[in-house]
Protein backbone atom coordinates (compact mmCIF):
# COMPACT_ATOMS: atom_id res chain seq x y z
CA UNK A 1 0.00 0.00 0.00
CA UNK A 2 2.91 2.40 1.05
CA UNK A 3 4.90 1.57 -2.15
CA UNK A 4 2.60 2.60 -4.68
CA UNK A 5 1.63 6.03 -2.86
CA UNK A 6 5.32 6.76 -2.82
CA UNK A 7 6.22 6.35 -6.32
CA UNK A 8 2.96 8.25 -7.27
CA UNK A 9 4.28 11.04 -5.18
CA UNK A 10 7.33 10.86 -6.60
CA UNK A 11 6.40 11.13 -10.16
CA UNK A 12 4.38 14.14 -9.25
CA UNK A 13 7.08 15.86 -7.83
CA UNK A 14 9.21 15.43 -10.85
CA UNK A 15 6.75 16.63 -12.88
CA UNK A 16 6.35 20.27 -10.66
CA UNK A 17 10.22 20.42 -10.39
CA UNK A 18 11.63 19.52 -13.02
CA UNK A 19 9.35 19.90 -16.46
CA UNK A 20 12.34 19.17 -19.26
CA UNK A 21 12.76 15.42 -17.42
CA UNK A 22 8.77 14.32 -18.21
CA UNK A 23 8.68 11.12 -19.75
CA UNK A 24 6.41 11.55 -22.17
CA UNK A 25 7.31 12.04 -25.77
CA UNK A 26 5.09 14.59 -26.77
CA UNK A 27 7.03 17.07 -24.64
CA UNK A 28 10.10 16.15 -25.19
CA UNK A 29 9.95 17.27 -28.93
CA UNK A 30 8.07 19.99 -28.32
CA UNK A 31 10.78 21.34 -25.22
CA UNK A 32 13.43 22.56 -27.49
CA UNK A 33 12.25 25.71 -29.13
CA UNK A 34 10.45 27.62 -26.45
CA UNK A 35 13.15 27.14 -23.43
CA UNK A 36 15.72 28.28 -26.06
CA UNK A 37 14.19 31.70 -26.65
CA UNK A 38 12.57 32.15 -22.76
CA UNK A 39 14.34 29.78 -19.99
CA UNK A 40 11.89 29.17 -16.68
CA UNK A 41 8.67 29.49 -19.02
CA UNK A 42 6.36 27.02 -18.42
CA UNK A 43 4.00 25.76 -20.76
CA UNK A 44 1.02 23.72 -19.64
CA UNK A 45 1.59 20.07 -21.15
CA UNK A 46 -0.72 20.53 -23.81
CA UNK A 47 0.91 23.64 -25.04
CA UNK A 48 -2.15 25.73 -24.79
CA UNK A 49 -1.84 29.17 -23.26
CA UNK A 50 -4.59 31.44 -22.36
CA UNK A 51 -3.52 33.09 -24.80
CA UNK A 52 -5.05 29.91 -27.55
CA UNK A 53 -8.08 29.55 -25.84
CA UNK A 54 -10.96 31.31 -27.27
CA UNK A 55 -12.85 33.81 -25.06
CA UNK A 56 -16.34 32.82 -26.22
CA UNK A 57 -15.76 29.40 -25.61
CA UNK A 58 -17.71 29.72 -21.69
CA UNK A 59 -19.93 32.27 -23.23
CA UNK A 60 -23.03 30.11 -22.44
CA UNK A 61 -21.77 28.07 -20.01
CA UNK A 62 -23.94 27.84 -16.91
CA UNK A 63 -22.29 28.09 -13.40
CA UNK A 64 -23.68 25.66 -10.63
CA UNK A 65 -25.44 27.70 -8.29
CA UNK A 66 -24.44 25.17 -5.34
CA UNK A 67 -21.04 25.91 -5.90
CA UNK A 68 -21.64 29.56 -6.17
CA UNK A 69 -23.32 29.84 -3.38
CA UNK A 70 -20.83 28.01 -1.01
CA UNK A 71 -17.87 29.62 -2.89
CA UNK A 72 -19.68 33.00 -2.19
CA UNK A 73 -20.32 32.00 1.54
CA UNK A 74 -16.42 30.85 1.73
CA UNK A 75 -15.74 34.52 0.77
CA UNK A 76 -17.88 36.27 2.87
CA UNK A 77 -16.17 34.00 5.72
CA UNK A 78 -12.28 35.41 4.70
CA UNK A 79 -13.66 38.90 4.89
CA UNK A 80 -15.08 38.68 8.26
CA UNK A 81 -11.81 37.32 9.89
CA UNK A 82 -10.09 40.39 11.10
CA UNK A 83 -12.50 43.08 10.30
CA UNK A 84 -13.80 45.82 13.42
CA UNK A 85 -17.33 45.90 12.50
CA UNK A 86 -20.06 45.85 9.31
CA UNK A 87 -18.66 48.83 7.77
CA UNK A 88 -15.24 47.14 7.62
CA UNK A 89 -16.76 43.87 6.33
CA UNK A 90 -19.11 45.87 3.53
CA UNK A 91 -15.90 47.40 2.57
CA UNK A 92 -13.33 44.49 1.94
CA UNK A 93 -16.50 42.48 -0.11
CA UNK A 94 -16.53 46.40 -1.94
CA UNK A 95 -12.81 45.46 -2.89
CA UNK A 96 -12.83 41.85 -3.54
CA UNK A 97 -15.68 42.76 -6.18
CA UNK A 98 -14.02 45.95 -7.55
CA UNK A 99 -11.34 44.06 -9.92
CA UNK A 100 -13.83 41.50 -10.95
CA UNK A 101 -16.05 44.50 -12.49
CA UNK A 102 -12.62 46.07 -14.15
CA UNK A 103 -12.60 42.58 -15.92
CA UNK A 104 -15.45 42.05 -16.91
CA UNK A 105 -15.94 45.55 -19.03
CA UNK A 106 -12.96 44.27 -20.82
CA UNK A 107 -14.74 41.14 -21.78
CA UNK A 108 -17.94 42.36 -21.95
CA UNK A 109 -16.96 44.55 -24.94
CA UNK A 110 -15.28 41.64 -26.41
CA UNK A 111 -18.10 39.84 -27.13
CA UNK A 112 -20.37 42.38 -28.26
CA UNK A 113 -17.65 43.03 -30.88
CA UNK A 114 -16.77 39.59 -31.10
CA UNK A 115 -20.90 38.87 -31.95
CA UNK A 116 -21.51 41.95 -34.01
CA UNK A 117 -19.15 40.79 -36.84
CA UNK A 118 -19.45 38.06 -38.68
CA UNK A 119 -19.28 34.46 -37.37
CA UNK A 120 -15.92 34.24 -40.15
CA UNK A 121 -13.22 36.08 -38.39
CA UNK A 122 -13.52 36.45 -34.71
CA UNK A 123 -11.27 39.98 -34.98
CA UNK A 124 -13.21 41.25 -37.95
CA UNK A 125 -15.44 44.54 -36.43
CA UNK A 126 -16.26 46.36 -39.68
CA UNK A 127 -20.03 45.94 -38.60
CA UNK A 128 -20.27 48.29 -36.04
CA UNK A 129 -18.34 47.61 -32.44
CA UNK A 130 -20.07 48.65 -29.34
CA UNK A 131 -19.89 52.82 -27.93
CA UNK A 132 -17.40 53.20 -24.88
CA UNK A 133 -19.99 55.15 -22.72
CA UNK A 134 -19.41 58.80 -22.50
CA UNK A 135 -22.84 60.48 -20.52
CA UNK A 136 -23.97 58.49 -17.01
CA UNK A 137 -26.73 57.33 -18.36
CA UNK A 138 -24.83 55.43 -21.17
CA UNK A 139 -22.87 53.95 -18.51
CA UNK A 140 -25.60 52.91 -16.09
CA UNK A 141 -27.80 51.72 -18.96
CA UNK A 142 -24.86 49.27 -19.38
CA UNK A 143 -24.77 47.97 -15.98
CA UNK A 144 -28.60 47.84 -15.81
CA UNK A 145 -28.63 45.65 -18.90
CA UNK A 146 -25.72 43.91 -20.39
CA UNK A 147 -23.90 43.71 -17.15
CA UNK A 148 -26.46 42.17 -15.11
CA UNK A 149 -27.20 40.01 -17.53
CA UNK A 150 -23.26 38.91 -18.31
CA UNK A 151 -23.54 38.22 -14.78
CA UNK A 152 -26.87 36.74 -13.50
CA UNK A 153 -28.86 36.22 -16.83
CA UNK A 154 -31.56 38.91 -16.64
CA UNK A 155 -31.75 42.62 -16.26
CA UNK A 156 -31.65 44.74 -13.01
CA UNK A 157 -35.26 45.82 -11.56
CA UNK A 158 -35.01 49.34 -11.59
CA UNK A 159 -33.06 52.44 -12.63
CA UNK A 160 -33.77 55.38 -10.68
CA UNK A 161 -31.90 59.21 -10.41
CA UNK A 162 -32.23 60.81 -6.82
CA UNK A 163 -35.02 63.45 -6.70
CA UNK A 164 -33.83 65.17 -4.03
CA UNK A 165 -31.96 68.53 -5.31
CA UNK A 166 -29.45 68.46 -3.07
CA UNK A 167 -27.60 65.09 -4.47
CA UNK A 168 -28.18 65.22 -8.04
CA UNK A 169 -24.95 62.81 -8.49
CA UNK A 170 -26.78 59.96 -6.95
CA UNK A 171 -28.27 56.65 -8.88
CA UNK A 172 -29.79 54.07 -7.95
CA UNK A 173 -30.05 50.47 -9.42
CA UNK A 174 -32.43 48.11 -7.94
CA UNK A 175 -32.69 44.33 -7.81
CA UNK A 176 -35.35 42.65 -6.19
CA UNK A 177 -33.60 39.42 -5.22
CA UNK A 178 -30.39 39.20 -5.62
CA UNK A 179 -28.60 36.05 -6.51
CA UNK A 180 -24.99 36.82 -4.10
CA UNK A 181 -27.80 36.97 -0.84
CA UNK A 182 -30.13 33.93 -1.83
CA UNK A 183 -28.65 31.51 0.67
CA UNK A 184 -27.45 34.33 3.16
CA UNK A 185 -29.14 34.84 5.78
CA UNK A 186 -28.03 37.04 7.92
CA UNK A 187 -27.75 37.73 12.33
CA UNK A 188 -30.05 40.28 13.86
CA UNK A 189 -26.95 41.85 15.53
CA UNK A 190 -25.87 42.34 11.95
CA UNK A 191 -29.05 43.31 10.12
CA UNK A 192 -27.50 46.54 8.74
CA UNK A 193 -25.04 43.98 6.62
CA UNK A 194 -25.85 43.18 2.60
CA UNK A 195 -23.52 40.88 1.17
CA UNK A 196 -24.38 42.61 -2.18
CA UNK A 197 -21.58 45.00 -1.12
CA UNK A 198 -19.58 42.32 -3.44
CA UNK A 199 -21.92 43.31 -6.42
CA UNK A 200 -21.39 46.75 -5.72
CA UNK A 201 -17.51 46.85 -5.68
CA UNK A 202 -18.10 45.09 -8.96
CA UNK A 203 -20.40 48.20 -10.54
CA UNK A 204 -17.44 50.27 -8.57
CA UNK A 205 -15.02 48.45 -10.65
CA UNK A 206 -17.60 49.49 -14.05
CA UNK A 207 -17.78 52.48 -13.27
CA UNK A 208 -14.01 53.62 -12.74
CA UNK A 209 -13.17 51.53 -15.23
CA UNK A 210 -14.93 53.73 -17.92
CA UNK A 211 -13.19 56.67 -16.20
CA UNK A 212 -16.54 57.47 -13.92
CA UNK A 213 -15.10 57.76 -10.47
CA UNK A 214 -17.78 56.61 -8.30
CA UNK A 215 -18.75 55.12 -4.77
CA UNK A 216 -20.91 52.35 -4.64
CA UNK A 217 -23.12 51.08 -1.54
CA UNK A 218 -25.24 48.39 -1.02
CA UNK A 219 -28.26 48.86 1.05
CA UNK A 220 -31.30 46.50 2.30
CA UNK A 221 -34.87 47.78 1.08
CA UNK A 222 -37.49 44.79 1.49
CA UNK A 223 -40.71 45.12 0.33
CA UNK A 224 -43.28 42.62 1.64
CA UNK A 225 -43.43 40.75 -1.90
CA UNK A 226 -39.28 40.93 -2.05
CA UNK A 227 -37.97 40.38 1.37
CA UNK A 228 -34.04 40.72 0.01
CA UNK A 229 -34.78 43.49 -2.28
CA UNK A 230 -31.46 45.37 -2.37
CA UNK A 231 -30.72 48.73 -3.83
CA UNK A 232 -27.24 50.06 -5.25
CA UNK A 233 -26.48 53.42 -4.39
CA UNK A 234 -24.14 54.32 -6.89
CA UNK A 235 -22.50 58.63 -6.07
CA UNK A 236 -20.83 59.83 -8.50
CA UNK A 237 -17.32 62.40 -7.90
CA UNK A 238 -17.81 66.10 -8.59
CA UNK A 239 -15.22 66.07 -11.76
CA UNK A 240 -17.62 63.30 -13.33
CA UNK A 241 -20.72 65.75 -12.61
CA UNK A 242 -18.61 69.33 -14.20
CA UNK A 243 -17.46 66.63 -17.07
CA UNK A 244 -21.21 65.60 -17.43
CA UNK A 245 -21.99 69.13 -18.05
CA UNK A 246 -19.81 69.94 -20.60
CA UNK A 247 -20.58 67.07 -22.58
CA UNK A 248 -24.12 68.10 -22.35
CA UNK A 249 -23.30 71.55 -24.07
CA UNK A 250 -21.74 70.55 -26.34
CA UNK A 251 -23.99 67.66 -27.11
CA UNK A 252 -22.08 64.45 -26.53
CA UNK A 253 -24.66 61.72 -26.10
CA UNK B 1 7.57 51.68 -42.71
CA UNK B 2 8.56 51.10 -39.44
CA UNK B 3 6.30 50.95 -35.97
CA UNK B 4 6.43 51.28 -32.56
CA UNK B 5 3.85 49.79 -30.25
CA UNK B 6 2.64 50.53 -26.51
CA UNK B 7 0.21 50.04 -24.30
CA UNK B 8 -0.03 52.45 -21.54
CA UNK B 9 -2.31 51.63 -18.54
CA UNK B 10 -4.78 54.29 -16.99
CA UNK B 11 -2.41 55.78 -14.82
CA UNK B 12 0.05 56.42 -17.83
CA UNK B 13 2.20 53.55 -16.71
CA UNK B 14 3.66 52.04 -20.23
CA UNK B 15 2.80 48.11 -19.68
CA UNK B 16 4.16 47.08 -23.08
CA UNK B 17 6.88 47.79 -25.90
CA UNK B 18 7.17 46.81 -28.84
CA UNK B 19 9.37 48.19 -32.47
CA UNK B 20 8.90 46.22 -35.54
CA UNK B 21 9.03 46.98 -39.13
CA UNK B 22 6.57 46.31 -42.14
CA UNK B 23 6.20 42.83 -43.35
CA UNK B 24 4.45 43.72 -46.35
CA UNK B 25 5.83 44.73 -49.76
CA UNK B 26 8.90 42.77 -49.29
CA UNK B 27 9.57 44.05 -45.97
CA UNK B 28 11.39 41.97 -43.10
CA UNK B 29 9.71 42.92 -40.18
CA UNK B 30 12.55 44.86 -39.24
CA UNK B 31 12.13 48.81 -37.59
CA UNK B 32 14.19 50.77 -39.33
CA UNK B 33 13.54 54.73 -37.87
CA UNK B 34 14.99 57.35 -39.48
CA UNK B 35 16.61 58.79 -36.79
CA UNK B 36 18.18 55.12 -35.44
CA UNK B 37 20.10 56.94 -32.54
CA UNK B 38 17.20 58.97 -31.08
CA UNK B 39 14.76 56.62 -31.95
CA UNK B 40 15.13 54.48 -28.79
CA UNK B 41 13.61 57.83 -26.68
CA UNK B 42 12.43 59.83 -28.91
CA UNK B 43 9.50 57.43 -29.71
CA UNK B 44 8.46 56.72 -26.67
CA UNK B 45 8.60 60.58 -26.52
CA UNK B 46 6.44 61.46 -29.30
CA UNK B 47 3.64 58.85 -27.87
CA UNK B 48 3.44 60.26 -24.72
CA UNK B 49 3.59 63.65 -25.75
CA UNK B 50 0.32 62.63 -27.62
CA UNK B 51 -2.00 61.47 -24.53
CA UNK B 52 -3.51 64.96 -24.44
CA UNK B 53 -5.07 64.99 -27.94
CA UNK B 54 -5.93 61.10 -26.76
CA UNK B 55 -7.59 62.24 -23.52
CA UNK B 56 -9.50 65.14 -25.54
CA UNK B 57 -10.52 62.63 -28.03
CA UNK B 58 -11.50 60.21 -25.33
CA UNK B 59 -14.81 62.31 -24.31
CA UNK B 60 -16.10 63.31 -27.98
CA UNK B 61 -15.39 59.97 -29.61
CA UNK B 62 -17.00 56.82 -28.47
CA UNK B 63 -15.79 54.29 -30.38
CA UNK B 64 -12.53 51.78 -29.11
CA UNK B 65 -10.42 52.95 -31.83
CA UNK B 66 -9.82 56.58 -32.42
CA UNK B 67 -8.49 56.12 -35.87
CA UNK B 68 -5.00 58.64 -36.30
CA UNK B 69 -4.98 60.98 -33.54
CA UNK B 70 -1.07 62.67 -33.89
CA UNK B 71 1.46 63.69 -36.32
CA UNK B 72 4.85 64.64 -35.23
CA UNK B 73 6.06 66.04 -38.84
CA UNK B 74 10.00 66.80 -37.94
CA UNK B 75 9.91 62.59 -37.10
CA UNK B 76 7.39 61.89 -39.75
CA UNK B 77 5.86 60.25 -37.01
CA UNK B 78 2.07 59.21 -36.76
CA UNK B 79 0.26 58.36 -33.96
CA UNK B 80 -3.06 55.78 -34.12
CA UNK B 81 -5.05 55.46 -30.78
CA UNK B 82 -7.62 52.78 -29.28
CA UNK B 83 -8.75 52.67 -26.24
CA UNK B 84 -10.10 49.58 -23.83
CA UNK B 85 -13.56 50.09 -22.03
CA UNK B 86 -10.90 49.71 -18.69
CA UNK B 87 -8.91 52.58 -19.41
CA UNK B 88 -6.05 51.19 -21.16
CA UNK B 89 -4.52 52.81 -23.90
CA UNK B 90 -3.00 51.09 -27.30
CA UNK B 91 -0.96 53.54 -29.22
CA UNK B 92 0.64 52.83 -32.54
CA UNK B 93 3.70 55.18 -33.71
CA UNK B 94 4.28 54.60 -37.54
CA UNK B 95 7.01 56.18 -39.58
CA UNK B 96 6.52 55.47 -43.17
CA UNK B 97 10.01 55.20 -45.00
CA UNK B 98 12.32 57.63 -46.40
CA UNK B 99 11.30 58.04 -49.88
CA UNK B 100 14.66 57.49 -51.99
CA UNK B 101 14.29 60.99 -52.80
CA UNK B 102 18.34 61.77 -51.95
CA UNK B 103 19.36 58.78 -53.48
CA UNK B 104 17.90 59.42 -56.47
CA UNK B 105 18.59 63.03 -56.38
CA UNK B 106 22.51 62.63 -55.96
CA UNK B 107 22.27 59.43 -58.04
CA UNK B 108 20.52 60.75 -60.70
CA UNK B 109 21.32 58.75 -64.06
CA UNK B 110 21.22 55.70 -61.30
CA UNK B 111 17.49 56.26 -61.11
CA UNK B 112 16.58 53.63 -64.04
CA UNK B 113 18.69 50.78 -62.35
CA UNK B 114 16.57 48.07 -60.51
CA UNK B 115 17.86 48.89 -56.41
CA UNK B 116 16.29 52.18 -56.62
CA UNK B 117 13.27 51.10 -58.24
CA UNK B 118 12.38 48.10 -56.68
CA UNK B 119 12.57 50.54 -53.54
CA UNK B 120 10.06 52.82 -54.82
CA UNK B 121 7.88 50.29 -55.63
CA UNK B 122 7.77 48.42 -52.60
CA UNK B 123 7.32 51.28 -50.69
CA UNK B 124 4.26 52.91 -53.03
CA UNK B 125 2.75 49.36 -52.95
CA UNK B 126 2.59 48.97 -48.70
CA UNK B 127 -0.42 50.20 -47.06
CA UNK B 128 2.00 51.98 -45.11
CA UNK B 129 3.25 54.81 -47.71
CA UNK B 130 0.41 56.85 -47.26
CA UNK B 131 0.04 57.17 -43.23
CA UNK B 132 -3.30 58.77 -43.39
CA UNK B 133 -5.76 56.55 -46.13
CA UNK B 134 -8.65 54.68 -45.48
CA UNK B 135 -6.41 51.32 -46.20
CA UNK B 136 -3.95 51.86 -43.50
CA UNK B 137 -6.64 53.18 -40.57
CA UNK B 138 -8.38 49.73 -41.47
CA UNK B 139 -5.40 47.66 -41.49
CA UNK B 140 -4.56 49.34 -38.07
CA UNK B 141 -7.63 48.88 -36.77
CA UNK B 142 -7.53 44.98 -37.26
CA UNK B 143 -4.13 44.87 -35.85
CA UNK B 144 -5.81 47.18 -32.46
CA UNK B 145 -8.76 44.86 -32.04
CA UNK B 146 -6.33 41.45 -32.86
CA UNK B 147 -3.95 43.00 -29.83
CA UNK B 148 -7.36 44.19 -27.66
CA UNK B 149 -8.44 40.00 -27.80
CA UNK B 150 -4.95 39.03 -26.72
CA UNK B 151 -5.02 41.85 -24.23
CA UNK B 152 -8.51 40.39 -22.72
CA UNK B 153 -7.02 37.53 -22.17
CA UNK B 154 -3.60 38.80 -20.59
CA UNK B 155 -6.62 40.88 -18.07
CA UNK B 156 -8.97 37.90 -17.15
CA UNK B 157 -5.66 36.02 -15.61
CA UNK B 158 -6.29 36.30 -12.29
CA UNK B 159 -2.51 36.78 -11.67
CA UNK B 160 -2.86 39.72 -13.34
CA UNK B 161 -3.68 43.37 -11.73
CA UNK B 162 -4.41 46.10 -13.98
CA UNK B 163 -1.55 48.66 -14.17
CA UNK B 164 1.20 45.43 -13.97
CA UNK B 165 3.52 45.37 -16.86
CA UNK B 166 3.00 42.71 -19.49
CA UNK B 167 5.93 40.12 -19.82
CA UNK B 168 4.56 37.07 -21.18
CA UNK B 169 6.59 35.98 -24.06
CA UNK B 170 3.34 34.51 -25.61
CA UNK B 171 1.57 37.80 -25.86
CA UNK B 172 4.58 39.47 -27.53
CA UNK B 173 4.61 36.77 -29.87
CA UNK B 174 1.08 37.29 -30.59
CA UNK B 175 1.45 40.84 -31.02
CA UNK B 176 4.60 40.30 -33.48
CA UNK B 177 2.28 37.65 -35.54
CA UNK B 178 -0.71 40.48 -35.75
CA UNK B 179 1.84 42.87 -36.80
CA UNK B 180 3.12 40.64 -39.52
CA UNK B 181 -0.57 39.80 -40.60
CA UNK B 182 -1.87 43.95 -40.81
CA UNK B 183 0.90 46.07 -41.31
Amino acid sequence: MAAPRHSAMLSISNNVGTPQSTSSDKTQIAQPQSPAQTPGLRVPSNRKTIYDRHLNRSRNAELSRASFAYLFAEMVTYAQRRVTGIQDLEKRLNEQGYPLGLRLLDLLFYRATSTSSSALSSSSTSSSPPNRPLRILALLHLIHGPLWRLLFQRSADALEHSVSPDTPNEYMITDNDPLVNTYISVPREMSMLNCAAYIAGVIEGVCDGCGFEAKVSAHNQPTEMWPSRTVFLVRFGDTVMEREKVLERQGVK
Amino acid sequence: MSYYFTILSPTDTPIFNIAFGTSKGGGDGIARFRFPDTAQYMNQFIIHSSLDIVEEAQWTNGGMYLKHVDTYPPAAAYISAFLTPSGARFLLLHQPPQLPNSNTGSLGSSSLLGPGGSTTRASSSSIAANPTSPQTEEAVRQFMNEIYESFVKTAMSPFYKQGMEIRSPVFRTKVTAAGKKWL
